[in-house]
């Protein structure tokens, strides 16, 4: 841990526990491996337990409508709304923005080559090469740096519509989030720390509102259980008027609490994305979805 | 570059002139009209509590004359009977995590949301209830 010392005894004493730790750390990869996938596994259960006893009289496979599944009384309207979606048009732009034809000849196709079959369902996955969390809309960006296009802004507009499009072509999958390795599992941790996390002025972690007192109004609110937040997105919200994607609401939620956004895209929230979506392992995509 | 400088300054101490007589302007109508309408203490306690940028403990509470109340904190009332020195109301307003460490009430207080006095206000106002 400590190897950057500039005294020599502890050098010499850096070496070895390192070498110590590489040797016992390659026997006990095997070990390891299963034991932070068991880890998960675990955290998977106890968070749908937490919410199926919570909220008994409701499938736990509905909650993949958000606020919708806990609140009868607007899920009729939603419903309603959901038969001339908003976000019909958002879809058809997003497909027609996917067909474009890069300078280079090539198009997002070669980079998505299965995207009629659904891909969502395998984001966020974590790029064992570089070691980060690739969510669809980062990739949507890398798709067109790799291609020499300039990349499109995060969070709404026309890679919103993208990322609206791909979910549209996924739905009825299931969600399929791997962890690969202890560098995921890396990543994984530092999204769950960032969720149960309190911050801002208002002192507020995403666990408090979409878990601890998940089903309760705050103002005229009621508070959607985190269970399912990935499987809709993007979300069309008449208060926001346009599509936005999983990473503007995370920014809203944040100001909410006072504290302050974050990068959209940027590591902190691509971890928090990972930790989700693993939450909702095996729920259904239905993005892109309405909100009000 | 050193031209520009000046000139950046010149312009933001103009903006900064600017602003501070239009805030002394609106100063002055505005102790007009407070003069004509002075707020009672207890009034200014309850628009600080019922604030969206400031208490607003309406969120949580239910309280007699609130609209929209949500219902994840429980109804303030019979505040008198029920928290007979002031001190405890204070700091149940000013950082809820002192009695319960696992609170989700926001520190209001302790984090700068409200300030001593503002807390003050609404300790007043509480008290009506
Ligand atoms: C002070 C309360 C509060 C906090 C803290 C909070 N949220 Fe929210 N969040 C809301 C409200 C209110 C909504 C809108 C209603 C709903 O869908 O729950 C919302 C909506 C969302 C949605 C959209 C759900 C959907 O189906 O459209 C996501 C995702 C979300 N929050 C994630 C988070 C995450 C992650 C954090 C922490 C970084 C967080 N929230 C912190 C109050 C909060
Ligand atoms: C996000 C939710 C939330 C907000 C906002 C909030 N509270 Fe609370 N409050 C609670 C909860 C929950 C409790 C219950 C005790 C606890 O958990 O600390 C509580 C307890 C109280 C109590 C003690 C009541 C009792 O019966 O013991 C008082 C008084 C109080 N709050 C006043 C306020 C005032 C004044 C404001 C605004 C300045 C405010 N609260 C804002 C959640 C909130």
């Amino acid at each position: 841990m400590n190897l950057i010392k500039t005294n020599k005894f502890h050098w010499l004493a850096g070496i070895a526990t390192l070498l110590l730790s590489v040797s016992v750390h390659s026997q006990n990869n095997e070990n390891k491996q299963s034991s932070f996938q068991e880890n998960v596994k675990e955290d998977i259960q106890e968070f749908r337990d937490f919410y199926s006893k919570k909220f008994s009289n409701i499938d736990i496979n509905e909650f993949k409508d958000g606020v919708y599944a806990i609140d009868a009384k607007s899920r009729e309207q939603w419903l309603e709304i959901e038969e001339f979606a908003p976000y019909e048009i958002s879809v058809e732009e997003g497909e027609e923005a996917f067909g474009e034809t890069f300078a280079n000849g090539k198009s997002y196709i070669d980079c998505f080559p299965k995207v009629e079959d659904g891909i969502r369902q395998n984001y966020p996955y974590f790029n064992t090469e570089t070691n980060q969390v690739i969510t669809v809309e980062l990739a949507i960006n890398q798709c067109r740096k790799t291609n020499n296009e300039k990349p499109l802004a995060f969070g709404n507009g026309t890679l919103a519509d993208i990322s609206a499009y791909i979910s549209f072509a996924s739905r009825g999958q299931l969600l399929d989030i791997k962890l690969p390795n202890e560098k995921a599992y890396d990543a994984y941790m530092a999204g769950k720390k960032f969720f149960y996390s309190k911050r801002g002025q208002l002192n507020f972690a995403c666990a408090d509102c979409h878990l601890q007192i998940a089903g309760s109004m705050l103002r005229a609110d009621l508070l959607s259980p985190a269970l399912g937040h990935p499987t809709a997105m993007p979300v069309y919200r008449s208060n926001w008027g346009e599509l936005g994607t999983l990473h503007t609401r995370y920014a809203e939620c944040n100001k909410n609490v006072r504290a302050q956004p974050l990068e959209l895209q940027g590591e902190d929230y691509r971890n928090l994305e990972y930790f989700q979506t693993m939450m909702s392992q095996g729920m259904e995509v239905n993005g892109p979805s309405s909100r009000k | 570059m050193k031209n520009k400088f000046n000139l950046i300054s010149a312009v933001i101490s103009f903006i900064a002139l600017a602003t501070f007589s239009s805030i002394s302007i609106a100063e002055d109508s505005a102790t007009k009209e407070t003069k004509q309408i002075e707020k009672t203490d207890i009034e200014k306690g309850q628009d600080l509590a019922f604030t969206r940028k400031k208490g607003n403990c309406l969120a949580c509470h239910f309280v007699q004359g609130g609209t929209l109340t949500g219902n994840t904190g429980p109804a303030l009332i019979a505040m008198k009977a029920r928290f007979p020195e002031r001190e405890v109301l204070y700091s149940q307003v000013f950082d809820a995590r002192l009695k319960n460490a696992n609170t989700i009430m926001p520190p209001f207080g302790a984090h700068g949301a409200l300030s001593k006095a503002e807390i003050d206000l609404i300790v007043t106002w509480l008290y009506t209830l």
